[in-house]
């Protein structure tokens, strides 16, 4: 073997291998930010966590119970604004739609999404709480909602479109209306992917924080109905990973774990759900 | 009446043979107007955020034209805004994330697409889609925790003492700075690079890779000189998305940047990020002229990530369908 | 399927009604009084539970915006608002808004550098030169001369600021601005400056944070922040020569001379008074209040919540290092009380 041979085989055993690397070293970055989230929220974490509102500053033995359900309500909130516009638009794209039509829709789906958060929140400020004049969890869940419309849209439409046409010709011909034949054959045997569609929107918004400051707010209390301001977790660990008390960023890693926790529990449902397959006809 | 075709569209069989009257008694037309409302609606949102971000802007616009991305004082009280630092800060983090993510980001997507069989491949692009769940705000606050002490206490002085003679590492090491703005962002956007190149590495055609080592290349120059030329574009589009994640992030950035409005040569030095300062200052943004500056600050964020998305999209495309086409000689 | 979308239905409708009858009140604005507004708001609310007063600390300047654009009930800033934001107030309500003095407090210098745990002497050219730039190094003579028996190192010197809107920074740059011509003319005072030189901290929360994970690091902050969480804190030189450590006593003496002669709009600044035991960085911090309310409830509730304040609540300011109000400006708050209608 030529030495310049020896040379090639070498270089290109050592960069494979640095390949290698730089895979593990991906992965173990995730697995670190597990363990580490684990090991400082997990002796954090206790029953005044979920239980208790914040006490004054300085004080200890508050929790985040107002947090945990202002999130929710948010996320309650978005997923209705979300869910249907981007469910029937993608019904709309895949099924009734023209060319040019679809283009638009699309283009203007994919803007939206590219959109960054923080812009977003301006978008909602504008429209929702200065009309109001009032920071609430309407304008929250609306700034969440228009962020989780683009993803819902976009993969439920692939998800329609990877229906089989066997199926739809089938359901014409047996004399269904299209709106039937949508509703009863397409929806149910596209439901996996849609539903993964939703469950992965939804994650993406549960994380988002820039988007709450200046619409959802913050409160030290409960929030009453849907008009007024919210704490939320996200909001929440921003505000207290940057103050100096200890019990704060004690709270902070509690809660990050929380989040972290529900959001990747979601992604995992999800890509299950998915991966049990799309229902398609036997041939 | 006509008979359908059986060749038909992907969108199924074009239902325009049956009379009006019918189709609007199955209720297909009110089937077909609600659903074109939704997906009208998100049009009409789209619109409306880009008219609010020009018409919101309109005061600064007008005062400064395009001498506010030539100065860098941002002053509230003297009501002088330029936007300079920002987008230096902004460009400055993106790029310092870039040039950590990329060859890393590639090197995984090679190792995932090449080398690995393909339930290991899978497997570690599933962790790898989960890292790019996680939360802005989540990496703020291991940034805050973890890596400002570790670049204030180890890597900054080391890097000082080694290449301090470059301005690039001069100065007081903080901790905080556009150097650990860029690092959190690397972590950041690194899985973005990876999926999306594995997957366009993965739509190479075998036989580039068999014509190459049939022609005796060794597996390394194989990949390197062959597969991943013949996937650049796409390869080239998941680094403009990741760089259109990097610049709109805001949370992380703000925790770690140092939130300070200056341009400065040190990567050591504290900056300030487009996202960062629009989240900072709107909510206290006395006076019009303020508000519009953050607001005029926001469209040019929406202008840059716009088209970098535009321009991935078209390289990621194209690569696919060279990939998926005429690959063959 | 259906019998889950029930119960979700139920629960929305239940969260809109449960909390109904609580009257919630939404304020905003300076980080400096934040732990003692956050401890009256928490002890009002259990003496009142029908109110939830919900304050949330964004920062003077932001308190000042959101109450002008009337997205929050009421704001709270230590630096007052000026004639041109009162103007802006009132062209937008149509009724002027009023300030209302809540507790005094200090802005102090608080630095972290490593082996040094005594209060260090500040001059106000000492100070002045830090935040210009002009003083880099800790063991400057401009430091070490007045601070003769402590071992300074020659580390470089971290500053660190508000990034956000601060009447915290109103105070401290109204201080910097009183004792040096060049400041003023170069950064001027304001609640958000163009600073020379530092790292910008969010709130005073975020500043305090800042100082306490940075070695080497100086910066301003309200007194109960620093002794919260054990960060030394330095003595400002007043004008009488003498360094002042800021307490409860200098607080109160640097009030004293304008507690008498307070103007009906109790605008006022104790900044560098006269007197041998004053400090000379301390300022009241006030309540934002429209002069107006179309919510008669919510009205009444904020004027309780004053009285409350007034009285009973002066009681919990000490323990957080907060000086009382003087006993003049509290009559004289008493009555402005009637002026909301």
């Amino acid at each position: 073997m030529s030495p310049r041979l020896r040379w090639r085989k070498f270089v290109s055993g050592f960069m494979l291998t640095m390949t290698g690397v730089c895979a593990l070293v991906a992965v173990s970055v995730l697995f670190f930010i597990l363990g580490y989230l684990v090991y400082h929220g997990g002796t954090s974490m206790s029953w005044s966590f979920f239980t208790k509102l914040p006490v004054p500053v300085g004080e200890t033995g508050g929790g985040m119970a107002n947090a945990i359900v202002g999130s929710a309500k948010l996320l309650f909130l978005a997923s209705l604004i979300g869910v249907p516009i981007g469910f029937f638009g993608a019904i709309y794209l895949a099924e009734f739609s023209g060319g040019t039509t679809a283009f638009v829709v699309r283009y203007a789906a994919d803007l939206l999404n590219g959109v960054p958060s923080i812009v977003i929140g301006i978008f909602a400020y504008s429209l929702v709480v200065l009309p109001f004049k009032q920071f609430s969890t309407l304008a929250g869940g609306c700034a969440l909602g228009v962020m989780m419309i683009p993803i819902t849209l976009r993969s439920t439409e692939e998800f329609l479109r990877a229906v089989p046409n066997a199926l739809r010709e089938a359901a014409m011909a047996l004399g269904a209306s299209k709106w039937k034949m949508i509703a009863t054959v397409i929806v149910p045997a596209a439901y996996r992917g849609i539903l993964t569609a939703i469950l992965l929107a939804f994650a993406r918004v549960a994380g988002e924080t820039a988007p709450l400051l200046f619409t959802a707010f913050g409160n030290e209390f409960w929030s009453p109905g849907w008009n007024q301001p919210t704490a939320s977790l996200p909001a929440m660990i921003y505000k207290y990973a940057i103050a100096p008390y200890d019990d704060w960023h004690r709270q902070a890693w509690a809660a990050g774990l929380v989040l972290l926790g529900l959001i990747l529990i979601i992604n995992i449902v999800a890509r299950a759900v998915l991966s049990r397959g799309i229902a398609v006809p036997r041939s | 009446m006509a008979t359908t075709t059986t060749t038909v569209p992907s969108a199924g069989p074009v239902a325009g043979s049956r009379s009006f009257l019918s189709r609007l008694r199955d209720g297909d037309e009110i089937a077909r107007l609600v659903t074109f409302l939704f997906a009208a609606s998100v049009v009409l949102l789209t619109l409306l955020l880009v008219f609010e971000l020009w018409q919101g802007s309109a005061l600064p616009r007008h005062k400064f034209g395009f001498n506010f991305f030539r100065t860098s004082v941002w002053d509230p009280i003297f009501d002088q805004f330029g936007a300079l630092p920002f987008i230096y800060g902004t460009l400055v983090t993106a790029t310092v994330s870039l040039l950590l993510a990329v060859p890393l980001g590639i090197g995984a997507a090679i190792f995932l697409a090449e080398l690995a069989p393909a339930r290991i491949s899978d497997t570690l692009e599933f962790f790898i889609d989960l890292l790019a769940a996680v939360p802005s705000v989540i990496y703020g606050l291991l940034g805050v925790f973890i890596v400002v002490p570790l670049m204030r206490d180890y890597v900054q002085p080391a890097l000082k003492n080694t290449l301090g003679f470059l301005p690039l590492f001069t100065g007081p090491t903080y901790g905080l700075g556009f150097l650990t703005a860029g690092v959190v962002l690397a972590i950041m956007v690194i899985p973005y690079i990876i999926s999306v190149s594995r997957e366009v590495l993965l739509s190479v055609p075998r036989d580039q890779r068999e014509a190459a080592l049939a022609l005796g290349a060794t597996r390394w120059e194989s990949t390197w000189k062959v597969v991943v030329p013949f996937a650049r574009g796409g390869i080239l589009g998941s680094i403009f998305l990741a760089l259109a994640r990097a610049l709109g992030e805001t949370m992380a950035v703000t925790m770690v940047i140092g939130n300070t409005p200056i341009i400065s040569s040190s990567l050591f030095a504290p900056g300030y990020s487009i996202a960062a300062v629009i989240a900072n200052e709107f909510t206290e943004a006395t006076g019009a002229l303020y508000t519009e500056a953050l607001i005029e600050l926001g469209l040019v964020l929406f202008i840059l990530t716009f088209i970098l998305n535009g321009l991935a999209r078209l390289l990621i495309v194209a690569t696919s369908q060279r990939g998926g086409g005429t690959g063959h000689a | 399927m259906k019998r889950i979308t029930g119960m979700l239905l139920v629960v929305v409708g239940l969260a809109g009604v449960l909390w109904a009858d609580t009257l919630a009140i939404n304020g905003a604005g300076a980080s400096f009084p934040n732990p003692i507004y956050t401890k009256w708001f928490s002890e009002y609310g259990k003496k009142n539970p029908s109110v939830q007063i919900n304050y949330q600390s964004v920062g003077s300047g932001a308190g000042i915006k959101q109450v002008t654009d009337g997205t929050v009930d009421f704001g709270a800033s230590d630096g007052p608002m000026n004639d041109e934001q009162l103007k802006a107030f009132q062209d937008k309500h149509g009724f002027p808004i009023l300030h209302f003095p809540t507790v005094l407090g200090a802005a102090v210098p608080t630095y972290n550098i490593p082996g040094v745990t005594v209060a260090l002497n500040f001059t106000p050219e000492a100070l002045v030169g830090i935040y210009l730039g002009k003083i880099t190094k800790w063991n400057d003579p401009a430091i070490a001369d007045v601070n003769k028996g402590v071992s300074l190192p020659a580390n470089d010197i971290v500053v660190v600021h508000r990034s956000d809107g601060s009447g915290t920074t109103f105070i401290w740059t109204d201080y910097l601005s009183q004792v040096s011509p060049e400041w003023k003319r170069k950064v001027a005072s304001g609640t958000s400056v163009n600073w020379p030189v530092g790292l910008g901290g969010k709130g005073s929360e975020g500043v305090t944070g800042q100082v306490k994970n940075t070695p080497n690091s100086i910066g301003y902050v309200e007194l109960i922040y620093a002794v919260a969480n054990n960060i030394p804190y330095g003595n400002v030189k007043n004008s009488s020569g003498v360094f002042v450590k800021a307490d409860l006593a200098s607080v109160s003496a640097a009030a004293a001379g304008k507690a008498k002669t307070m103007p009906d709009d109790f605008r006022v600044s104790i900044i560098n008074p006269p007197g041998k035991t004053a400090y000379p960085i301390a300022s009241f911090t006030w309540l934002l209040i429209p002069s107006k309310f179309s919510d008669a409830a919510k009205r009444d509730a904020i004027k309780g919540f004053l009285k409350w304040m007034l009285t009973d609540g002066q009681s919990y300011a000490e323990s957080l290092s907060y000086a009382k109000l003087p006993k003049e400006v509290v009559a004289k708050e008493t009555k402005a009380i009637n002026s909301i209608q």
